[in-house]
C-alpha cells in the first residue's frame, strides 16, 4: 500500500467509479478505496435501478424527448426552490452526454421495467439493476489499471492549508497513511450512522430504517466538516420514503417499497388518518411519505386496503396482514380496533356513493372524499370488500443531503476558498442540488455527472 | 406458504422477492414469465425452473445474495427445483435418482455398455460383412439399438406427459413449436438479453463461451443423430449399405457433428471446471460432468472409428463407440440428457403463456 498514486478516490459506488475511470483514462495511476467488502461494494448504487437523463430525441432505451427545461421544472417542484440553479442546470445538461459514456464503459440499459411505464421517457433502467452497473464499472476500472482495495475505510483526510496531503486508511485492523497528488471524495452520506441521525432528528431517528448500504457512515464527511470544509444542506433533509415496517434495519432496498398508499387509507398507531393518500400519482408522491410517517408517533403508519385493491400495485417482499373484519385486522396490526373501525367507517361514508366506473388506478381520477379531514382527493373508493389487508410503514432513509459544498468543477471548498487538489462527487455533495425532496433516478445523475467531472479535473491537475 | 416440496417452497420464497424487485427483467425469459404472476404454485415454479438456462446473470446482478439476510441465489434454487422435477417425472423414478446423483453409476453404465458390445462382437461374430459390419452384423446392431432407442423414448414420453400436466400445458400449435425451436436453436436464453452472453466462467464477466459450447454440443448431437438416421434410411429404403464414402449423407452429417460434439463437450467441461458450483445443483455436479464426458466420448470415438477405418483398431473402437452410444441412450431419461426434452417443453409452454397474454 506504499506506492504513490496520482489519484486516490475515496468510495466505491457509482460516483467514485466514474471518477476513477475518467482519471485512469486520462493517464493517472488511480487507487480506489472501498470501505465495504467486495460482496457489498458499490454503496447505494448497488440498489439503484435507473438514471434520469435529459434527451432531445429518442436516446438508447429512452422514448420521446426530455428537455432541460422540463427536467429542471420537475426538479424545482420536488426541491421547492431549494437548489443551486446553476449547478442543477449544468448537471441536467451533462446527463445527456453521460448516457452514451455509460454504455461505452460497460453499462447496459433495458426498457422500462414492468410496472414502471410512467418512467420510460425520463429514466433509463440498468439491465440487471445498479449492482450490474457497479460490476461493469469495476471491470472497466480494473481493465484500465485502477487499483481497488476493499474493506478499506478512510478515517481521516490530512490537510495542509488548501491542499490534501494524504488519507488515513484502516484495513484489516491496521491504519496507514496513503499519499497522492489529487483526491476525490465520493463516500456517500451519513445515514448509516444512526447516532448522527439522532443528533439531527432527535431520538425518533432510532425508528428509521436505512434502505441502502450500512457502510455510508459519513466518516469522511464528518472529518472534513470538523476541519472547516464548507457544507451545504440541512442534516434533517434526506431522500426518505415509506417502506414496509418489517424491512431489515439496513439494505432492504427496492423490494421493501410499498406502492399501496394511493389505494389505501394510511393511519397512525392511534388509528387516525393524517394526510391525503390520493394527492397525486405515486411516482410523484412516494418521496414525501418517509417524512410524513417520521412525524407520526413511534414513526409508524399503517396502510389499509380491501380485497378490491390488492392487485392494483406492485407486489412487495412481505405479504400483507390479512383479516376478515376491520376490527380483527386492527388486532393483528396492534391498532385500537374501535378507532380504526370508526376511521374506516367515516372514510367510507365520505367516499362518493357510486364510484364504479369512475375509479382509474393509473391516472388522477378525481374520485375525492367529501367533508373529510384530511381529504383523500383521488381513488377514494370505500374499503368494504373483505378480506382486509394492512401493511405497516416506516421511514426508510436512502441518503442524507448534508454535504460538502462544491462548484461546477466539483471542487470542494474550505473556509478560505477552494481546495487545490480535492474534488467531491455523489451523495457526499448531492445536497448542493437537492435541498429537499427527491426526483427518481436523479441521485445517479448527480453521481455520474460530478464523478466524471471530478475525475477529469483531478487528472488535469495531476498532468 | 408451503408448496409440495421444501425445494419448491424455497424457490417460491426467492421468486416472491424477485417479483418485488424486477431489475433482472431483461436477462432471459424467466423473469417476464414470473412477473405475470403474483403468487406461485408448484407447477409455476416447475415451469420457471425448467425455463431457466442457468446463465447466472441474475445472481451476479443481485443485491440480495448472501450474506444478505434475503439470501437469494435464484440460479441455484431453480437448478435444485429443476433437478427435483426431473427425478419426480422420470419413469421409473428410482433409475433417475441413481443416474442423476451418481457419476459413478453413469460411468458404470458406460463400462457395462462397452463390455456388452465387446461381448456381442465376440459372441455374435458375423460370418461376413464389410467395414464395421465385419465386427458386428447389422442385424445384431439393430437387435441391440432398436430397444435401446425406443425404451428411453417411451420413458421420456411418460416424463414429459407428467411435466405437461404439472405446469398446466394446453394444446400445442405449430406457432408454439416454432417459437420454442427458434429459442433453442439460437440459445436465446444464454444470450443475456442483449447478446452479451452469460456470467459463468469468470464471475460477473459476460461471455458467450458457454452459449457457443452448448450450441456446438446441441448441433453436434443433432448432426450425429441425423447421420445415423440417414444411414438407416439409406440402408432400408435405398439398400445402400455402410461403409459410406465421405460424400454421403451419413458422413456429411456425422463428421462435422462429431467434431462439434467433441469440441463443444470439451469446452463445456473447461467452463464447468471454472464456474461456481454453488450456483447450480451441487449434488449432481459429478454426474453432470460424467454426462458431458460421455457426450464428448461418443463424438470423439465416432470420429476415431472413421479415422482408423480398415485398421486393427476398428473392433475395439467400435465397441467403445457403440458402448458409449448405448449408455447415452439408455440413461437418457435419467441423466442430464433429459434436460433437453424438458427445456424444449418449457419453451413451448412459455410460448403458450406469451401467446395467451398477447391481445
Amino acid at each position: 500500500m506504499s506506492e504513490p498514486y496520482d489519484l486516490i478516490v475515496v468510495g466505491g459506488g457509482n460516483a467514485a467509479l466514474c471518477a476513477a475511470i475518467e482519471g485512469a483514462e486520462k493517464g493517472c495511476s488511480v487507487l480506489l478505496l472501498e470501505s465495504a467488502p467486495k460482496v457489498y461494494r458499490g454503496g447505494n448504487s448497488r440498489h439503484t435501478r435507473n438514471f434520469r437523463c435529459m434527451h432531445q430525441g429518442p436516446l438508447s432505451v429512452l422514448t420521446g424527448s426530455y428537455t432541460e427545461d422540463e427536467y429542471f421544472d420537475d426538479l424545482m417542484r420536488v426541491v421547492n426552490g431549494k437548489t443551486d440553479r446553476h449547478l442543477a442546470r449544468m448537471c441536467i445538461r451533462e446527463s445527456e452526454k453521460c448516457l452514451p459514456w455509460m454504455e461505452a464503459h460497460g453499462v447496459r440499459f433495458q426498457p422500462s421495467l414492468s410496472g414502471t411505464l410512467s418512467l420510460s421517457r425520463t429514466n433509463a433502467f440498468f439491465l440487471g439493476g445498479g449492482k450490474a452497473l457497479v460490476n461493469a464499472y469495476y471491470r472497466t476500472a480494473e481493465n484500465l489499471g485502477v487499483t481497488v482495495l476493499y474493506d478499506a475505510e478512510v478515517t481521516h483526510i490530512h490537510l495542509d492549508g488548501n491542499r490534501v496531503t494524504g488519507v488515513d486508511v484502516r484495513s484489516k485492523g491496521e491504519t496507514a497513511t496513503l499519499q497522492a497528488r489529487a483526491f476525490v471524495l465520493a463516500s456517500g452520506g451519513f445515514q448509516g450512522d444512526i447516532d448522527w441521525l439522532c443528533r439531527a432528528w432527535g431520538p425518533s431517528a432510532r425508528n428509521f430504517l436505512i434502505r441502502g448500504t450500512p457502510y455510508n457512515r459519513g466518516v469522511v464527511l464528518r472529518d472534513m466538516l470538523d476541519q472547516g470544509a464548507e457544507s451545504v444542506g440541512d442534516p434533517t433533509q434526506c431522500h426518505a420514503v415509506a417502506i414496509d415496517g418489517r424491512a431489515p434495519k439496513f439494505d432492504g432496498g427496492i423490494v421493501t417499497r410499498l406502492d399501496c398508499v394511493p389505494f389505501s387509507i394510511v393511519v397512525n398507531n392511534q388509528g387516525a388518518r393524517f394526510y391525503d393518500e390520493g394527492e397525486d400519482v405515486w411516482p410523484k408522491r412516494y418521496a414525501i411519505w418517509g417524512r410524513l410517517v417520521a412525524a407520526q408517533p413511534e414513526q409508524v403508519g399503517y396502510s389499509i386496503i380491501d380485497s378490491q385493491s390488492l392487485e392494483l400495485f406492485m407486489p412487495s417482499v412481505f405479504p400483507p396482514i390479512k383479516a376478515d373484519t376491520i376490527k380483527d385486522l386492527a388486532r393483528r396490526l396492534g391498532l385500537p380496533g374501535e378507532t380504526l373501525k370508526a376511521t374506516v367507517d367515516s372514510f367510507n361514508a365520505a367516499c362518493p356513493t357510486d364510484p364504479d366506473g369512475s375509479f382509474h388506478p393509473t391516472e388522477l381520477d378525481g374520485l375525492a372524499t367529501e367533508g373529510l379531514d384530511p381529504p383523500k382527493t383521488n381513488w377514494a373508493r370505500p374499503i368494504t370488500q373483505p378480506p382486509f389487508y394492512g401493511y405497516s410503514l416506516r421511514p426508510g432513509v436512502t441518503f442524507t443531503y448534508l454535504g460538502l459544498k462544491v462548484d461546477e468543477t466539483a471542487r470542494v471548498y474550505g473556509a478560505d476558498g477552494p481546495f487545490a487538489n480535492l474534488w467531491a462527487a455523489g451523495e457526499i455533495m448531492a445536497g448542493s442540488i437537492l435541498g429537499q425532496g427527491y426526483l427518481a433516478g436523479f441521485g445517479m445523475t448527480i453521481g455520474t455527472v460530478f464523478g466524471r467531472i471530478a475525475g477529469q479535473e483531478a487528472a488535469s491537475h495531476v498532468a | 406458504m408451503s408448496l409440495d416440496t421444501p425445494i419448491l417452497t424455497e424457490a417460491a420464497r426467492q421468486v416472491d422477492i424477485c417479483n418485488a424487485c424486477r431489475y433482472c427483467e431483461g436477462y432471459c425469459s424467466v423473469f417476464p414469465a414470473m412477473f405475470k404472476e403474483r403468487t406461485f404454485a408448484s407447477g409455476d415454479i416447475t415451469q420457471l425452473a425448467n425455463l431457466c438456462h442457468n446463465c447466472r446473470g441474475c445472481y451476479y446482478a443481485c443485491q440480495y445474495v448472501e450474506p444478505h439476510e434475503f439470501a437469494l441465489n435464484l440460479p441455484a434454487a431453480l437448478a435444485e427445483a429443476r433437478q427435483e422435477s426431473w427425478e419426480r417425472f422420470a419413469w421409473p423414478r428410482a433409475a433417475a435418482r441413481v443416474f442423476h446423483r451418481s457419476g459413478v453409476a453413469l460411468a458404470g453404465a458406460l463400462v457395462v455398455g462397452i463390455a456388452l458390445l465387446f461381448w456381442a462382437a465376440a459372441a455374435l461374430q458375423p460370418a461376413s460383412g464389410k467395414g464395421f459390419y465385419a465386427v458386428l452384423s447389422h442385424t445384431a446392431m439393430v437387435a441391440i439399438f432398436l430397444p435401446a432407442f425406443l425404451l428411453p423414448l417411451t420413458a421420456i414420453g411418460i416424463g414429459l406427459t407428467r411435466y405437461w400436466a404439472e405446469v398446466g400445458g394446453t394444446r400445442v400449435t405449430l406457432a408454439h413449436l416454432l417459437e420454442a425451436g427458434r429459442s433453442a436453436a439460437s440459445m436465446r436464453n444464454l444470450a443475456g438479453g442483449q447478446g452479451q452472453g452469460c456470467n459463468f466462467e469468470d464471475e460477473d464477466r459476460f461471455s458467450n463461451a458457454r452459449r457457443h459450447a452448448h450450441q456446438a454440443v446441441m448441433w453436434g448431437f443433432l448432426l450425429c443423430f441425423a447421420s445415423t438416421s440417414s444411414g438407416t434410411v439409406l440402408h432400408y429404403v435405398f439398400d445402400m449399405h455402410a461403409p459410406y464414402p465421405l460424400f454421403s449423407l451419413p458422413k456429411l452429417f456425422g463428421v462435422p457433428g462429431g467434431v462439434l460434439l467433441t469440441a463443444g463437450a470439451t469446452g463445456l467441461i473447461w467452463l464447468k471446471l471454472r464456474a461456481d458450483r454453488g450456483l447450480g445443483a451441487p449434488a449432481v455436479w459429478g454426474a453432470e460432468m460424467i454426462f458431458v464426458l460421455l457426450l464428448g466420448l461418443t463424438g470423439f470415438s465416432g470420429l476415431a472409428l472413421y479415422a482408423f477405418t480398415g485398421t486393427d483398431a476398428v473392433p475395439a473402437l467400435l465397441a467403445i463407440h457403440l458402448g458409449a452410444v448405448l449408455a447415452l441412450f439408455l440413461s437418457t431419461p435419467y441423466s442430464k440428457m433429459a434436460h433437453g426434452f424438458y427445456r424444449v417443453a418449457a419453451l413451448i409452454r412459455d410460448a403458450q403463456i406469451k401467446d395467451r397474454q398477447t391481445p
